[in-house]
């Protein structure tokens, strides 16, 4: 005499119920953003640094002051013109290059740009510098560094263009599915051409 | 005269489907394990953004003005609490300590700041993160190319 189960208990409605559940955590999920600008921050030195000369057309100067204004070698610049700048300087090419363990420094035999003697002598010696005032919004701060990384990022696409046909994108996402040797070492030397170098003063007050 | 209704498919399985559907759901989306006490930042966007690798490696510090309106100046919030800067070395610390040791090399530090926070918190919070060797950061951006909303 087990009850059987009638169907005087409508199992539709129970449908009805599930749905409205699902559709609760699907509109009340809140998926975190897990993406940003990645940086590695310079180690902390324990005393200063021995003076290490470096010649002032090899440093590009960004300023930036309380109300998001942005100075480059004396000119007011909008955000968007900071890539252009900063591929022109770090590309430019003028002069000789960091020697490498014993060899003597070497011109630049990739760079594209004009070799104007007044801007930096080579992708691994040329600086950005980026001086921010403590009252610089955040946002007009992350801008400015996601247009320096822009730039490295493009120096460094058109680089790979040129070697290999495929863009330092392309090589990245390669390296994540695949991880091989070769891959690692067109990496590394992509990012050894154009090496980020970028240093932050102290922010005014 | 048709059917009355009288499915010959039992529909009765047909809950069944949609409670698997919304186990996964539950299962599969991140929950958000803090509550924000200040009002939730604003994240600038960006274009050359990283999606953050080893996710359970990554501590969060939120940065931003406070709910309570009269209350003027950045917050910073980990957690489920609001510090002052000094306390960033410590906190980093505790995340360092529930790591296995050949992990914590891995550990990166997400700082998720509105975009009208001032650079000074920011750049304050770095030096104390660059003081304890804690040097693989990511500022949180959501991925995009107008930059002109961002100030």
């Amino acid at each position: 005499m087990a009850r059987r189960e009638n169907p005087e208990i409508n199992a539709g409605s129970m449908a009805d119920i599930a749905f409205l559940l699902l559709i609760f955590f699907l509109v009340t999920t809140t998926m975190d953003v897990d993406s940003g600008i990645a940086r590695k921050l310079p180690e902390k030195q324990e005393q200063q640094q021995t003076n290490v000369i470096v010649k002032e057309k090899n440093v590009l100067d960004i300023v930036v002051n309380r109300k998001n204004q942005i100075l480059v070698e004396n000119e007011i610049v909008k955000v968007t013109d900071l890539k252009r700048l900063a591929m022109k300087f770090i590309d430019n090419g003028g002069g000789i290059g960091a020697p490498v363990g014993d060899k003597p420094g070497e011109p630049c035999d990739y760079c594209e740009g004009d070799k104007d003697p007044n801007s930096s002598d080579h992708p691994s010696k040329a600086i950005i510098s980026l001086q921010s005032d403590r009252g610089t919004t955040y946002g007009m701060y992350v801008s400015i560094q996601n247009e320096i990384e822009a730039a490295y990022n493009e120096l460094r696409d058109n680089l790979a263009m040129k070697r290999y046909g495929k863009s330092y994108d392309a090589l990245l996402q390669d390296y994540e599915d695949n991880p091989t040797e070769s891959l690692k070492l067109k990496i590394d030397d992509l990012k050894d051409k154009y090496p980020q170098i970028i240093t932050e003063p102290e922010p005014l007050k | 005269m048709s059917k009355k209704g009288m499915p010959a498919i039992s529909t009765a399985s047909l809950p069944d489907i949609v409670f698997m559907l919304l186990f996964f759901f539950m299962v599969s989306t991140t929950m958000r394990e803090t509550d924000l006490l200040i009002k939730k930042p604003a994240l600038p966007v960006a274009s050359e953004v990283k999606k953050l690798e080893h996710k359970s490696l990554v501590s969060t510090i939120y940065v931003g003005k406070s709910k309570d309106a009269r209350i003027a100046g950045d917050k910073i919030q980990v957690n489920d609490k609001i510090i002052e800067v000094k306390d960033v070395p410590s906190f980093i610390y505790s995340e360092r300590a529930l790591r296995k040791e050949d992990e914590v090399k891995f550990m990166t530090t997400s700082i998720k700041a509105d975009k009208e926070a001032s650079v000074g918190t920011v750049l304050d919070i770095k030096e104390q993160l660059r003081d304890i060797d804690a040097l693989k950061i990511s500022f949180s951006t959501a991925k995009g190319t107008d930059l002109s909303k961002n100030f």
